[in-house]
């Protein structure tokens, strides 16, 4: 189950979303696919059409910066960052 | 008597001032809509509705909604985007009418997308394909930040599939058959640039129109005052007596077809109002003279811009009228701009402000 730490700008959006939860998912995507299912609307304020991320969301697997198709391994810690946008 | 509801789309979100019918005291609430920018917002007043278009840096683009008049809000993006295989892509949502019991967005990439269920999900209804040059909209070159896109779409009250809108540095272009097809409503404007097309590369930054005659239209484009007596066929150019060529609000009277007000600016950078003095402009005679209103403005280094869409009118028997600041200001008149008064300060750069009368 990777450990999934996301901004307190997306959990606003979203009753009962948590700042941090376990997600069994084997990609970014599927972990956002898993979240979609339980809080529908939330893969569109993470990515626009494609999918990709939308441009100031950042992902870090195990403190590496990710991509969507980036793999989770089974204790990954997954961190969804609202970016550089200024004042 | 009505009270009257102020709608201010802000950087940082929406807000709502809401006066008596005095419209003397205002009680600010907000700000609202997890303070997302938000590029315009409006009452739909069959429904009491408040709709709100905005553009999060790092959520993407939604319509935000409340039917209770701000107490509590949600947030939909369902259909609001363009087909993957086009290229196309929705980086703002600009403008917001609601019409004919249908809600527009207009968006950039240039397109306006159409909601039938209160703002809960969305459709394409046109990107107004075919017009000359509209290939080039989709360029990404095209699209410079601060681009709107559909800058306004502006309807008509009596015909729900009658409505008008303002491509961003194109031009005016009229429907009449609910947005499938549309005509160029140029002619006669003046552009300083070169132009590829002689029906388009206008660059359109506010259309009014009289409420009492529906041929009498007004715009404040980017190079002079102009005006229609025709429904937008044909426009001449009224600049004469103001201080400048250039502003973007605009705001028609809603009981003299000759009144009109605008808010010139400096044209160069800074784009705020001359000399550091405020002042907003009118015309009782269609533009052949023009009264500067400076009454209760501030007079001495007052650096103060205002976008296309921050003055309002409402339609009052004494029209009150109402614009908001780049540097977060709402000065109102109760008095058809004869004399202003502050009623907010200390808000996000405001880039939209609406009225509405509430029963």
């Amino acid at each position: 189950m990777a450990d999934v730490h996301l901004p307190t700008t997306l959990t606003a959006l979203f009753d009962d979303l948590p700042r941090r939860l376990e997600v069994d998912a084997a990609t970014v995507a599927e972990a956002i696919e898993r979240l979609e299912e339980r809080w529908p609307g939330v893969q569109a304020r993470l990515c626009e059409p494609g999918p990709v991320l939308h441009r100031h969301i950042h992902v870090y697997v195990d403190r590496e910066r990710s991509a969507l198709d980036t793999s989770l391994g089974t204790r990954s810690r997954v961190d969804v960052i609202a970016a550089i946008s200024g004042g | 008597m009505s009270r009257t509801l102020l709608l201010l789309g802000t950087r940082k979100g929406c807000f709502l001032l809401e006066s008596e019918s005095d419209r003397r005291e205002w009680k600010l609430r907000g700000p609202f809509c997890e303070s997302w920018p938000v590029y315009h917002a409006v009452h739909d007043a069959a429904s009491g509705a408040i709709y709100a278009a905005a553009a999060s840096e790092w959520h993407g683009s939604a319509v935000w909604r409340s039917g209770d008049l701000g107490e509590t809000w949600a947030l939909s993006s369902e259909g609001l985007a363009y087909d993957e295989d086009r290229g196309r892509k929705v980086s703002k949502v600009s403008t917001l009418a609601v019409t004919d019991g249908r809600v527009l967005v207009g968006v950039e990439a240039p397109g306006i997308f159409e909601s039938g269920d209160g703002g809960e999900s969305w459709s394409l209804l046109t990107t107004l394909a075919g017009q000359p040059g509209s290939e080039a909209w989709d360029d990404p070159a095209n699209q410079p930040p601060g681009h709107l896109g559909i800058s306004a779409i502006i309807p008509d009250a009596d015909d729900g599939s009658h409505f008008w809108t303002i491509v961003q540095g194109v031009g005016l272009f009229e429907t009449g058959d609910g947005g499938s097809t549309w005509t160029p409503r140029n002619r006669g404007l003046r552009a300083d640039w070169p132009r590829e097309h002689e029906e388009v590369g206008f660059c359109v930054h506010r259309l009014v129109r009289s409420p009492t005659d529906p041929g009498r239209m007004y715009q404040q484009n980017h190079v002079g005052m102009h005006r229609s007596d025709d429904g937008g066929h044909s426009w001449r150019e009224i600049t004469d007596g103001l201080p400048t060529e250039f502003g973007f609000a605009a705001a028609a009277h809603p009981h003299d077809r000759d009144t009109f007000y605008v808010i010139p600016l400096d044209p160069g950078h800074a784009r705020c109002m001359p000399e550091g003095r405020a002042a907003v402009w009118r015309t009782r005679d269609a533009g052949e003279s023009w009264q500067r209103l400076d009454r209760g403005l501030p007079q001495r280094d007052a650096h103060l811009g205002v976008l296309r869409a921050a003055l309002a009118i409402d339609g009052d028997d004494v029209p009150g009228l109402y614009f908001g600041t780049s540097t977060g200001q709402v000065f109102a008149s109760t008095d058809e701009g004869d004399s202003w008064s502050e009623i907010a300060a200390y808000l996000p750069p405001i880039w939209s402000v609406e009225v509405a009368a509430l029963d």
